[in-house]
This record gives structure tokens, sequence and C-alpha cells, in this order.
């Protein structure tokens, strides 16, 4: 069902990919083989194919989460060849075009594969973990009709643009996947610089930081041991700095949290 | 027959708002806990009603399809959000922003309404910034603007080309806050299969789990949609491909009038579809057009050449010759028609021969590749990383495509629909922009409806309703909907044809974009209304929905959605059939002045379309709500 396109010359590729028919259940790799394919076709297109031909077939789709397909989302979430999102740095999964890859080549196609990201069918996995850090303090807690006027408290574009680095992040999880401590450190860190860096974050900095780090751990997630395979791997190429400014925040709220005067009320 | 009453309040245009907040019926702080309220989506709609309710007080139950909030496809929204703030002193004002809205939209929307999301942009930019989005500013640290088409001033905020994904997060956040500390029950991978009406007022919802396939039965004093548009119905759009309509088409099907379906917006530059695979179209900002020139070779014969070899006197840079005064920047509507019109007369370009050359040579050897790079190097590496083309050094190919639904369910003032209880926000409803939406506008909408719209017009509707007097979620009504959600399971499931969804869902896509999409004629739209429904019938004869219902099951997921769009693409033909004007986004080939601009036919159509649905098999019923121009005069929308 590839439809013909004169200026290329379609290829074919043997797709080794990991089926896995629910959370408990033991999973394996399966080929598969995807044939006559436009280069110009994304990797999920190619996946919609096999899959076309699978249901025809009458056999299960292979499963796997996608959405918008222009890579804003996060909610693609292969590794590909054994690198979260596939071979192109700064990209996702959906932004990959079968013209990396070259006629014949086997493809290997996995999910996630990190303890707090447990598989829930073939390549999607369950990522609610990142949902709970966000609500144990991801946030600036500012009631609806509260705020004063957007000029009143100016921001030195330097800041407001570093942390519109910070906040770039999709939440897809490829750097716990890419980490071999499956570590969230590269999330958590964008989310509280993004905040720490405004104005408007610092009241409850401390609070945000002891939190969001006491509840990473809480779920599974390791620590970071300095490899940036995180960063690498991040589709926004978000920055492990972010993790050194994730570490100073954590250390100087700890120390001032162990010498705060107690409130009487 | 449904009620349509607008429930406009009274009074000078400027008052109406405050007026109306002032005199509001109030629900005591100690009774609001009391009462529970369903929001299903939580985009930036969603994501603000929910957060912004359960801050107030009420128990609120958010319910999303996705496996998280965060990737509701408001994400995906590049450009910018309007706010009649004038930080640049450059003369905007509440009233120029609520004229532009009414004019862009081709004088087919609600006075009242348009004027209070004006009103209430100003706090959506104060609040946004509040909770940290972070905004573009300028070196002295106050916020910056850009300006967007259909309008004069500067007036759009913005981050980066990722102001939808900020807003969203900052929603998310807001929400996520609420989740943590039990304001809000948060129901991930739960998709709304069914509304429940109790004694004619909406009073629940029935859920797939998407992971696990239980249904669940949910009960509540009031329900929010805010499920966002339809545009999937064209199978192919810049739409998320989980983007659908079902939520609100079974709501239709319970009663709730579904207005002006026929108005889509098609953008102009998103990249041409590659092969019948494609299942997908990007969007290519706008901003483009500010130094590329649009072009289609003179002769059929010369479209397979290479674009470089065609000598200037071969190309027809056909908006600067239609166009003069606009040229290239001519409106949305007018580009999207004028390049179909050049592939209809087969001189398109690219494998497909549906695409129209964008060309920035004369602005490289004008300003340098440099400063071409500066300005639009992220859209370049965009259209690379798509096409495998550089337009440095080759024209861009670009096609116009479905980018938003400005139809939707029908709501008053309030924001309800004509079932007492159920609200709809965002794109999910009819209401604020007209035939046609203006760029930057998606996301205010959806914030000023989510923030500082529903939390109070939801409780002048509870109010009326006796605290813990909702059902249980046990009574007949709900069993019944379980079982009509049932049975559609097991029908899809047992018909075990040949055919995928995915094959029954591009052939829809194809009749109602050849039918019911940039130009529509009436000898189009009645071939598709005798076509569709044919293709229904093929779908539940002959599709192949493998798998159970028991787990996760995407191709369950997909075919119940499809279902839906096999039924609202026809609806959409009907109405775009009875419309008998052009106006916006809706053209009716037959109602064009001799220069192709939209003929409105403001004696006979200035109303909105209500359908009413009337049961399977039967044609449903056109209801009519007046729009009483009362504060501006209409006039023809000329761009000339």
């Amino acid at each position: 069902m590839v439809a013909d396109n004169t200026s290329t010359q379609n290829i074919s590729l043997n797709l080794r990919v990991w089926r896995q028919a629910g959370p408990n259940k033991e999973g394996k790799f399966v080929d598969y083989k995807a044939e006559n394919l436009n280069p110009n076709m994304s990797f999920l297109e190619m996946l919609d194919v096999v899959n076309d031909d699978l249901e025809r077939k009458g056999e299960e789709p292979i499963a796997f989460a996608h959405d918008c397909r222009e890579g804003i989302c996060g909610t693609c979430s292969l590794v590909i060849d054994g690198k979260p999102h596939g071979p192109h740095s700064g990209i996702a999964s959906c932004q990959t075009y079968v013209r990396s890859f070259k006629d014949g080549d086997t493809v290997v196609v996995e999910p996630y594969r990190a303890k707090p990201f447990p598989v829930q069918k073939d390549l999607i996995t369950d990522r609610a973990a990142f949902d709970a850090i966000q609500q144990a303090g991801g946030f600036i807690s500012i009631r609806t009709g509260a705020a004063v006027d957007a000029n009143a408290v100016p921001v030195p574009k330097e800041d407001a643009d570093l942390a519109m680095d910070a906040a770039a992040c999709i939440g897809c999880g490829a750097c716990v996947a890419a980490c071999k401590n499956a570590s969230a450190m590269l999330f958590v860190g964008a989310k509280v610089s993004q905040y720490s860096l405004l104005p408007q974050g610092q009241p409850e900095r401390d609070k945000r930081v002891l939190a969001m780090v006491s509840k990473m751990d809480e779920l599974g997630f390791g620590n970071c041991t300095n490899q940036y395979e995180c960063s690498a791997a991040c589709p926004k190429l978000i920055s492990h700095d972010f993790i050194a400014r994730l570490n100073r925040d954590y250390m100087s709220a700890s120390i001032r949290q162990a010498f705060k005067p107690k409130s009487s009320v | 027959m449904a009620t349509l009453n607008s429930n406009v309040p009274p009074g000078p245009l400027a008052d109406k708002w405050s007026t109306y907040k002032a005199n509001m019926k109030l629900v005591n702080p100690a009774n609001k806990r009391k009462y529970k309220v369903i929001v299903v989506g939580a985009g930036l709609a969603g994501g603000s009603a929910a957060a912004t309710m359960a801050e107030l007080g009420y128990k609120v139950d958010c319910f999303v399809f996705h496996d998280s909030p965060r990737r509701a496809h408001s994400i995906a929204a590049q450009g910018g959000i309007n706010a009649a703030k004038n930080y640049q002193n450059d003369g905007d004002s509440v009233y120029r922003l609520f004229y532009d809205t009414i004019k862009g939209g081709d004088y087919r929307s609600r006075e009242a309404n348009v004027h209070r999301l004006a009103e209430v942009s100003t706090n959506i930019i104060d609040q946004c910034v509040a909770q940290g989005v972070p905004f573009a500013r300028e070196y002295g640290g106050l916020l910056d603007n850009r300006s967007f088409g259909g309008a004069q001033v500067s007036r759009t905020f913005y981050a980066r080309g990722q102001t939808g994904q900020q807003l969203l997060l900052g929603a998310y956040s807001a929400l996520s806050k609420m989740i943590g500390t039990g304001g809000v029950t948060m129901h991930n991978n739960s998709e709304m299969l069914d509304l429940v009406l109790v004694d004619g007022q909406a009073k629940g919802i029935v859920v797939r789990n998407l992971i696990t396939g239980e249904i669940t039965r949910h009960a509540a004093d009031a329900v929010v949609l805010a499920t966002g548009g339809y545009g999937n119905v064209f199978n192919l759009s810049t739409y998320a491909r989980g983007s659908n309509a079902t939520a609100a088409w079974r709501a239709y099907k319970k009663g709730a009038c579904f207005a002006n379906p026929c108005f889509t917006q098609i953008h102009p530059t998103c990249i041409p579809v590659s092969g019948d695979y494609q299942s997908k179209l990007t969007l290519m900002s706008e901003s483009l057009r500010n130094d590329g020139r649009i072009w289609v070779p003179k002769k059929a014969e010369d479209c397979g050449k290479n674009p470089n070899d065609i000598p200037e006197e071969d190309r027809d840079y056909y908006l600067e010759r239609i166009y003069p005064s606009f040229g290239n920047l001519a409106p949305r509507d007018v580009s999207s028609r004028a390049a179909k019109r050049m592939c209809d007369e087969g001189r398109g370009v690219g494998p497909t021969k549906l695409g129209v050359y964008l060309d920035f040579s004369d602005a490289i050897n004008r300003l340098g590749a440099d400063t071409v790079r500066a300005r639009y190097g992220n859209l370049f590496d965009i259209y690379k990383e798509i096409t495998d083309e550089s337009a440095y050094e080759t024209p861009m190919r670009i096609f116009p495509a479905v980018h938003y639904t400005m139809g939707g369910l029908w709501v008053d003032y309030n924001l309800m629909s004509n079932i007492p209880g159920l609200f709809v926000l965002g794109e999910a409803n009819f209401s604020d922009h007209g035939a046609n939406r203006l760029g930057a506008s998606a996301l205010m909408q959806g914030l000023a409806d989510g923030y500082f719209v529903i939390p109070y017009t939801i409780g002048n509707y509870l109010a009326t309703q006796k605290p813990g007097s909702a059902p249980k979620g046990d009574e007949q009504p709900f069993h019944d909907a379980v079982k009509s959600v049932d049975d559609m399971t097991k029908r899809l499931l047992n018909t075990k044809g040949k055919e995928t969804v995915n094959h029954f869902h591009k052939r829809l896509g194809k009749v109602m974009w050849d039918h019911c999409g940039m130009a529509r004629t009436k000898e189009g739209l009645e071939k598709a209304i005798e076509i569709i429904p044919g293709l229904r019938e093929e779908f539940w004869a002959n599709v192949n929905v493998p798998g159970s219902d028991d787990s996760l099951n995407q191709s369950l997921e997909k075919a119940g959605r499809v279902a839906d769009f096999l039924e609202l693409g026809e609806l959409m033909c009907r109405d775009a059939l009875t419309r008998e004007e052009s106006c916006g986004g809706h053209f009716r080939e037959e109602y064009q002045y001799p220069d192709g601009e939209c003929l409105r036919n403001d004696d006979d159509f200035s109303h909105v379309a209500a359908w009413e649905y009337q049961g399977e098999g039967n044609v449903p019923k056109r209801n009519t709500e007046a729009l009483d121009y009362e504060f501006v005069k209409m006039s023809v929308r000329s761009y000339k």
C-alpha cells in the first residue's frame, strides 16, 4: 500500500520488534519484513503500514504510543537500535524517517527499559511517574484571577531565555530510558530550573525542589552519575547543566531546611 | 425541538459581562464541595477549567484519553496568543481585538461572546506569567509582542515557536497542583464513550479505560466537554492522530445541537502529502510568506522539471498576479483556494502534483542566505527533516491542509449547550470564531473559556441544583448508556470483515477533502451525501477490528472514532449544502464575487445553523439562532 514516488528508490527493512501482550506477560522479539518503503515516510508511518498488513491478516497490530507526530507532545517513545528516539539527535521517534536506514537493514525496535516505566503492551510504557513528580511540586501556586499585571515584574531576558530552554522539555522520558541508572534528574532539573530562574518561582523554591526530588526517589528513579546520556538522547537537547542547577538548589534548600526556625503557628 | 436561547445579557456591549457577573447566582463556599463536576479533556480549555473549578472548591473529576494531561494537542500550537494589552502603545484596545475577531470571522459569531473574549484576554497573560510561562521578553525585561494576520497592531505574545506548549504546561502545572492536593481526581487513558442524561439534564458519562478495557459509569452535577476539534474527519490534517470527535458526537446523539459543522479552517502553508501512507500534515509557519514568493509553472508540461531549470518568464507568481495589492500575503482562505485552483488546472508540482512552490531565491539574492537563515532557519530545518530538501537551494513545496474547526457544539453565553448541565469549551464549541479564526486566537479562546468564563457561569447553573442531589451512577440511564457502549464495541469486534479501520478513514477523508474541503459546490456536496452512507454501511459490514475489549486495543479505539467521523462527515456536508453563501472558511463556488471573494448572504444566512439529531437514519433538524449585530456594522470583508 505504499505510494508511488518516482523520484526516490523504495527500500525494504527487516524489523525486529518487541511484542508483549500485557504488563505482566512475557515478551519476545518478533521479526517483520517491511517492504517497498518510500524513504520519505516517517518511521511511525512505516509501522502504520506494517500494522495495516497485520490487521488485514487478522493479527494484532504492534501497539506503539504516538499522537502529534511533529515532535512536541512527547507521546512517542521508541528505542530504535538501542537508542531512545532513534539514530538522530534532537528529534523524537516520530521525526525519524525511513531514509535514515539502508535497504536491507535490520532495525531493532523496543520499548523504554526502565523500572519506573513498566511496559503496558508491546512498545508502550507507563510514564505516570512523571505526572506524580510534577504533582508533588512542579508548579507555582497562583490562584486563577489573583495575578498582578504581566509587566509588573520585569524578568531579565537572559533569565527568561534560559527558563525557556529548560521549559522546552516534552516529558517523553527518553532521558530516563537512556540512563543506566534510570535517573529522572534531567526531567526534574529542567522543571526545577525553569521556576527557580524566574522571580515568580522564588516563594516555593525550596519546598518545590525538596518535594520533587523526594518523589523522584520514592518512585524508584536512580541518581545522576554524570554520563550525560540523557541530554544526548533528549529530543529537545536539554542541557545537563540543569542537573547541576538541580543539585545546587537541592543542596541549599536542604541546608536552609535544616536550620529553619520553627514557626509557632 | 431544541430551544436555542443565547442568553446574552442586556445592556451596553462593554458592560454586559461585568454586569452579568455581578448579578449571577452564587454557590456558597461550604456548599461548593458538595458539587461534583466532570471535565472531559485537559488541553488549554479543559485543563484550565478543571484546575480553576477545583481551586474554587468544587469536586472535579477530569478524564483524558491520553496517558497524561500534558499530551493534549493544544501543545502543538506554534505562533502565539493574542491579548489586548496594548503594551506596544500602538493603539490596541479591547474593542479593537473584538472588532478584528468579528471581522476575521466574517460576521458569523456572536458579538457578546467575542467581546467577553477580548475583555478577559488581558487576564490570561497575567495569569500565565504568574504561573512561570517563559514568554519572550525584550532586553528591558518586559514582554515582547509580534504581529499576526488580520490585525494592524502587535498584540501577540509568544514563547519561541512553542507558545501552545508553554501555555498548556502552565495549565498542566495548575492542574497538577490540584491533583496533588486532591481537588481534582485525574483519570488518564480514559475515553468518554457516552453522555448520560437524567431527567433531561447532563449528569454523567460512560468511560472506557484504554489500558484495561473496563467500562465505568461516572455521575456528577454537571458535565464539561473540552474535547477539541474534529478536523481529523478529513483523515489528513495538522491535528494529532488521536484527536477525535467522539465525546462531542455522542453528546450530539443525546440531543446537544451541533452548530456550523461546515466551518473548517484550511491553512495554506503545509508540507504536501508525499504518498498514501501519509498520516499527518505538518504546518509551516505563515510568516514564511513575508519573504517567500509563491508560484507554479505557466505550462503544465514544465511541472515535472527541476524548478531551478524553469526560467523566470515561464513561472506564474499567481498570488502576485491575481491579488496585486496583497500578493503573497493574501489571507489564508484566499491563498488556499488559489493554490487549489492552480493544481486543478494541472499545474501543481511535486510527485503527487498537489503542491505549489514557495521560493526564497529572490530573498536570498536580496538579503543574503545568512539573513534568511536568521529569520527562518528553524523552519527550513523542519522542512529539510521531513522532505530531505534544502529550501536554500530549491523552492519549498507547500499545499493547504485542514487545521482547525470553527464549528462545534452549540453553546449559549454561559457556554452551556441546549442540554442543561452540559457545558462545552474551547475548540469543541462553536462560539467565538464565526466562519474563520484569526491566527493566535485559538489559545486565547481555550484559556478564556477555562480560566475566566466557566468558573463563573457553572456556578449560575449549579446554584439551581440542590447540593447533594447528583445521581449516584446506578440509575437506569447509566445502565442504558453502558449497554449501548457495550453493544457498539461488540459490533465492531464481531464484524470480522476484510478491511482495516484506516482504509475507511482514508476513503472518508478523500470524499470530505474533494467535496467539503476548500471549495464546495451543490453538486459535489450532494454527491458526498450520497457516498458517505454507503461507506458507512460498508464499514459496518466489512471492517476488521482485531483483538479484544478487555485490554489495550488501539484498533478498537480507532474504530469507534472513525465510526463517528463517518456520521459527522455527512452532517458537515449537509450543513455546507444548506448554507447557500460563501463566508470565511466556507466557500461555495456558486457564491462569489467576480474576483473570487466570498459572497455572503446576510439576509438569509446571518444565523447559526444548529443541527439536532433525529435518530438513526433520519435527516437531522436544522435549527437556527439569528445573529443580530447590534454594535458592529456588517460589511464586505475585502482584502484588495
